[in-house]
């Protein structure tokens, strides 16, 4: 089309004009909603975490614990449907908890797994957790990295 | 050796000589879908998704083949008497199309159009029938949410939240016989302007409707030049799947171009789900303009309400591997004339 006659002058002025047009996210009540989902998820996770620290012999044991049973929530949730809900109203909030962690391993395998156990699930399994593990561990090597050279320092 | 006629206006539209028939149309949608505003004009609606298959790929097949098999059945009509299968869908490969050929049996031409395939394909029917290249043809759609969700954006149950931009794949399979106008009594389509691909630097793969505004204001500026016609000519202008943002950039294009729409434009993926909080801009997905196409406008036409319509679907022509390295969305918009005797 010819920008001229629509008053139009390249990209840049195309993109102010969608930028105006578009609606704009109401940022207080999304930071609200994923605040309280959030929120919730954590409250549930020091609960069980609280129920494990009687039960457990020590700290470490409890957090693991905690962690697995945070996990399986997050799977069976998925796994009926629920959890892409929570994320939708939480953002963020669903996300970043573990369970939001178990929903991205969960959400995949299951919708690769009509290509198979091997090349499908199991491999499929990681395209949006994936990024997670490895900057998590590259993270990890750094780290330990800095404090080997901290402590081998003069 | 006689000259070929030109059937053709100005630059870039057709004008069909013996305008061809919609003779008979099935539309087969979701619940989703079904539950929405337009939801009492749809043929058939399946309440569920998988519709007892194993997968969702499986499923959108099965939509279209089945829309096609009705479609046909309501024109009285069976598959040797069809010389083309003309159909087109969202998956790699187009694949749902290329399975419901495989079943029916018809010669089959596969298209790809996005979400503008429902025009694509019915104005390739049209001309087809019209040269006396094929008897009849039998134009089909379909999509599904959860197999194009998982091909184009993040697996189906991924805790991700959708922005006020993006649009919801429409699931479901609508198709449509284009015959000889001594058949029946439905709408022509007497008229087709192709679309160009326009692009004008959308990279938001969230907000398809303002990548595909510019190219459905492109069809229709270049359909009025070539047409000498303005919006009062017409009794509706549908566009498809811009939505609810994209429409509002359409408008606003259409405007600064100095063509007033009035109250005759209606979009097919803004009023799919009608003012529901989510999903919030609307519907998209190759089966959403025509299914609005063949439910609400063809049944409308039926009745008499609209007498000329002309039908805009747009299509955002990205896919994946192209958004993710950083390209822009390019958007194309097939525009037909439907009108009624």
């Amino acid at each position: 089309m010819d920008r001229n006659r629509i008053d139009i002058d390249g990209a840049k002025d195309y993109q102010r004009l969608v930028q105006q047009l578009a609606p704009k996210p109401n940022v207080a009540r999304l930071t609200a909603r994923a605040f309280l989902v959030g929120g919730t998820i954590c409250f549930l996770g020091q609960f069980v975490f609280d129920w494990f620290r009687f039960r457990q012999p020590t700290e470490g044991e409890a957090i693991a614990a905690t962690l697995a049973t945070m996990i399986l929530l997050g799977v069976v949730l998925t796994a009926f449907g629920i959890y892409d809900d929570i994320g939708q109203l939480g953002g963020m909030g669903a996300a970043v908890p573990i369970t939001g962690f178990a929903n991205a391993m969960a959400s995949a395998a299951m919708d690769f797994r009509r290509e198979g156990f091997v090349l499908g699930m199991a491999a499929k399994m990681f395209i949006i957790a994936g990024p997670v593990i490895v900057f998590g561990i590259l993270a990890g090597i750094l780290t330990g990295l800095l404090a080997w050279l901290a402590k081998a320092g003069p | 050796m006689d000259a070929v006629t030109v059937q053709r206006l100005g630059q870039y539209t057709v004008q069909l000589s013996r305008p061809p028939r919609i003779t008979a149309a099935f539309t087969l949608m979701g619940p989703r879908e079904g539950a929405g505003p337009l939801g009492p004009y749809f043929d058939a609606i399946v309440e569920d998704y998988m519709w007892g298959e194993v997968s969702a790929e499986r499923a959108e097949r099965k939509y279209m083949e089945q829309a096609a098999r009705r479609a046909l059945a309501a024109a009285g009509l069976t598959e040797g008497d069809v010389d083309c299968f003309i159909a087109g869908d969202l998956l790699n490969q187009i694949v749902s199309s290329t399975f419901s050929a495989r079943s029916l049996g018809i010669p089959y031409v596969g298209v790809f159009a996005a979400c503008a395939t429902s025009a694509l394909g019915l104005a390739l029917a049209a001309m087809l029938v019209d040269g006396g290249f094929a008897r009849r043809a039998l134009v089909a759609t379909a999509s599904h949410y959860q197999s194009v969700e998982r091909q184009y954006r993040y697996p189906v149950e991924l805790n991700i939240q959708r922005k006020d931009t993006n649009q919801y794949t429409a699931t479901g399979g609508a198709a449509a016989v284009v015959a000889p106008p001594e058949e029946g009594t439905g709408p022509r389509i007497t008229r087709v302007t192709l679309g160009r691909v326009v692009d004008w630097g959308v990279t938001d793969a969230n907000d398809m409707g303002s990548a595909m505004a510019p190219a459905a204001c492109d069809t229709l500026l270049r359909h009025f030049q070539d047409t000498n016609t303005t919006p009062g000519d017409y009794d509706l202008i549908l566009t498809g799947d811009l939505a609810k943002v994209g429409s509002k950039v359409f408008r606003a294009l259409v405007d600064r171009a100095g063509v007033t729409l009035g109250g005759k434009h209606m979009d097919g993926g803004a009023s799919m789900y009608g003012d529901a909080e989510w999903p919030a801009a609307g519907a998209s997905g190759s089966v959403c303009s025509m299914a609005v196409l063949l439910g609400y406008v063809y049944k409308e036409m039926a009745q008499g309400r609209f007498r000329r319509v002309l039908a805009l679907p747009t299509g955002c022509l990205h896919s994946p591997t192209t958004w993710q390295q950083g390209d822009s969305c390019p958007g194309i918009s097939h525009a037909i004339v439907l009108e009624t005797d």
